[in-house]
């Protein structure tokens, strides 16, 4: 039971002042701009405008510099903005086929048309301090720039196994359902694969990360191979009610990334590769892969597979991994309980003061 | 090149915000307080003459992209201002539609045609603008009910006796069935289903 | 539970993919940034007159992906979206929309649109600016390509073993 407690309200302000003054840390130090956040934080932006599923990198730049960078705190200030505003409607499909790319690489094919692209990656880098970053900054830094751009047409690696029959076929359900929103509906199960993509595209990065590691470890029992990593920038479009035709709004940077999964087949199903789908604002290349072996391990249902392993367990999964919802129920804890407590702290004396009795009793009874 | 005309339009509230709420507040009051007639300021201008200022008002604070709106023949006509206004689709079926407008006087669809929410989510319901002559001076129904202190006399005009008995079937589903608002020029009076309706109708 | 209105919302966008001259610099104008709009505007010697019929107002607009890139659609998240409508004295409605948060852009992008409908010869001018911005904006495009072509590669697979 809640109980509302009273009262506090000078020491409550004096906490917002306090937390200010933390914030900002020492003063003789140049303060930090939300611009600064969004140039060179560009990440972490992705990862709070991710978790608190709001494309805005400004908002998200704020975010992180008002909560002192605290990743989840960042993403509720975004859901909670998000709350505030009149939704306009729903975009058209995004294509990632036609991104922009700056970053698309396969594990799976060597020779891809397009090429391999490594793009902005911290993959081949030796993981040791570069101190020239905090002695005298860096020297404004210039990337090569090739001759030629990309091609133009970069396919889908799964499209192309697709063409062979040796790819799981991922075509839209009849009528092209509007798909599930779980900002409007609540969620029930067995859930759809809208429903399970939504959940896990606002999901926290390191549980879908922990989740996705438990997979490739035999929790879970399938072997992810990455078909394709893309990233890169990709038109946002949408159909105003009052004008009748498709507008072009302005391109938002994403992550995606196409897992690709041995399948033994079935009676009604010759062997064929599955596949999981990952897709994330931003760059944000370690969400999307994780994403993408839950999409594969939640399709345990589909596939006839025993759902033996959390990652398997939809209700699991999609119930736990939104850490605002997380944050929110663990964090609540330290909320004044005095109530609760007391009537906990009540029963348990009086258990004792009965056993006791009890002891005296048996003890009188004995002698 | 546009799928619509929009030459006739004009701006709906003069204040998107405090006008939105002030409207929200005064369907709240007025579905709290069944029967009781409320009279709405007058501050949205280009609304189209079929349809009375409060139904405006009303739809432009309540509509938006996720509500299909049905339109009763008489009130097709307004539909560019609507989907301009609000982004509403348009609901083929009346079952579809979170909102309808319908005429008291030239009525010809059935209550229960609409949605009647389920038993997990009765919110689902259609909510019925009715559009009358005037709210007062018709054949009188005594209404009870929740937010209602005893009884209290409702008048609206146009309500033809199959509607009445209509909505009196329609209370007999509560805790399901559609919610009305009848309007008349810049007055409203809201009637929940859970009123129930007695008089000879 | 979002009534079923699929089909209708199909067939609108389907029906849509016209590339209209109109469509092609409302999409220049979203991407423009809030200064070269307010540049633009500026270019403009005398300011038009006009009523707003929507001001500016911020929303979201929910972005929807297709599992696997072209299979079922789901809700990737939201981004915030600015849009206004306007109208000119002499009757022409001009739209704006466009991601992101500036309502001064949308306004002035608004009024940029309704003049560009017109015959006036202002439009000239305006057409050669859209034609600047959007050699810009291929231009960048393009340079962020180049960037990412650097970085191409080509794996050698390498055979363990005997061989």
């Amino acid at each position: 039971m809640y109980v509302a407690v009273k009262g506090g309200e000078a020491a409550i302000l004096a906490t917002h002042d306090l937390v200010a003054e933390e914030r900002r840390g020492d003063v003789s130090v140049p303060e930090i701009s939300v611009e600064q956040i969004r140039e060179q934080m560009q990440l972490s932006v992705a990862r709070v405008m991710n978790e608190g599923s709001l494309y805005d990198e400004d908002l998200g730049a704020l975010a992180l510099k008002q909560t002192q960078g605290d990743l989840i705190e960042a993403a509720f200030l975004m859901r909670a903005y998000r709350t505030t505003l009149p939704r306009f409607g729903s975009s058209v499909p995004v294509d990632t086929a036609t991104m922009a790319i700056r970053r698309r690489i396969s594990a799976t094919y060597k020779d891809l048309p397009g090429g391999q692209v490594l793009g902005p990656t911290y993959d081949y880098t030796h993981r040791l301090f570069d101190f020239t970053l905090m002695a005298n900054g860096e020297h404004a830094p210039a990337a090569t720039a090739a001759d030629h751009s990309l091609d133009a047409a970069m396919p889908r690696v799964p499209d192309i196994l697709g063409d062979e029959g040796l790819m799981e076929a991922e075509v839209p359900p009849q009528h092209d359902p509007r798909p599930f929103d779980l900002t409007r509906d609540p969620v029930e199960f067995p859930a759809g694969r809208d429903v399970r993509l939504q959940t896990l595209s606002r999901g926290d990065e390191g549980f879908l990360l922990g989740l996705a590691y438990s997979v490739q470890r035999g929790f879970g029992g399938n072997h992810p191979f990455a078909g394709e990593i893309r990233m890169g920038e990709v038109a946002v479009s949408f159909v105003p009610e009052e004008l009748g035709f498709e507008i072009d709004l302005g391109e938002i940077t994403l992550t995606e990334c196409q897992m690709v999964n041995q399948f033994k087949g079935s009676i009604e199903q010759p062997p064929q590769f599955t596949r999981g789908y990952g897709l994330a604002f931003g760059h944000a290349e370690r969400k999307a892969m994780s994403m993408a072996i839950i999409d594969r391990s939640l399709k345990a249902r589909e596939f006839g597979e025993a759902a033996e392993y959390p990652a398997q367990q939809e209700e699991f999964v999609l119930y736990h991994c939104d850490n605002v919802e997380a944050s929110g129920f663990v964090e609540h804890l330290k909320l004044p309980h005095y109530v609760d407590f007391q009537g906990e702290l009540e029963l348990l004396r009086k258990i004792r003061r009965e056993q006791k009795e009890r002891l005296a009793e048996r003890k009188e009874a004995a002698e | 090149m546009s799928a619509l005309d929009h030459s006739s339009l004009a701006m709906g509230l003069a204040d998107p915000v405090f006008g939105s709420q002030l409207v929200f507040r005064t369907l709240l009051k007025a579905f709290a307080a069944p029967g009781t007639i409320f009279d709405l300021p007058e501050t949205i201008s280009g609304v189209p003459e079929q349809l009375p200022s409060a139904a405006a008002a009303a739809l432009l604070t309540m509509a938006d992209y996720e509500t299909p709106i049905w339109l009763a023949k008489p009130f097709e006509s307004i539909r560019p201002w609507l989907v301009f206004h609000t982004g509403a689709s348009s609901s083929r079926e009346p079952a579809e539609a979170k909102f309808a407008v319908i005429s008291a006087e030239h009525s010809d669809v059935s209550l229960s045609s609409f949605h009647q929410g389920d038993e997990r989510y009765p919110d689902l319901s259609t909510t019925l603008i009715v559009v009358c002559s005037s709210l007062e001076g018709g054949r009188p129904v005594t209404l009870d009910g929740p937010g209602i202190k005893d009884t209290i006399v409702f008048a609206p005009k146009d309500i033809k006796p199959a509607l009445w008995a209509e909505i009196a079937e329609n209370n007999a589903l509560f805790p399901l069935g559609v919610d009305l608002i009848f309007v008349a020029g810049a007055k409203l009076a809201a009637l929940p289903r859970s009123t129930q309706i007695s008089g000879d109708f | 539970m979002i009534c079923d209105q699929d089909q209708p919302k199909v067939l609108t966008v389907l029906d849509a993919k016209k590339d209209t001259a109109r469509q092609r610099w409302m999409g220049v104008l979203a991407r423009a940034s809030a200064a070269e709009i307010a540049g633009l505007f500026a270019s403009l010697e005398d300011r038009p007159d006009y009523q707003i019929i929507k001001r500016p107002e911020t929303g979201t607009l929910m972005v929807e992906g297709r599992a696997g890139g072209a299979g079922q659609r789901f809700n990737v998240g939201e981004a915030t979206m600015t849009r206004c409508v306007i109208r000119l004295t002499d009757g022409r409605i001009g739209f704006s929309y466009a991601l992101g948060r500036d309502r001064v852009k949308a306004e002035q992008s608004a009024v940029l649109d309704a003049l560009l409908q017109s015959g006036d010869q202002r439009v000239v001018v305006l057409q050669n600016g859209i034609g600047a911005l959007e050699r810009t904006q291929k231009e960048a495009r393009e340079l962020a390509s180049r960037k990412a072509a650097a970085t191409k590669v080509n794996f050698f697979t390498l055979v363990r073993g005997d061989g």
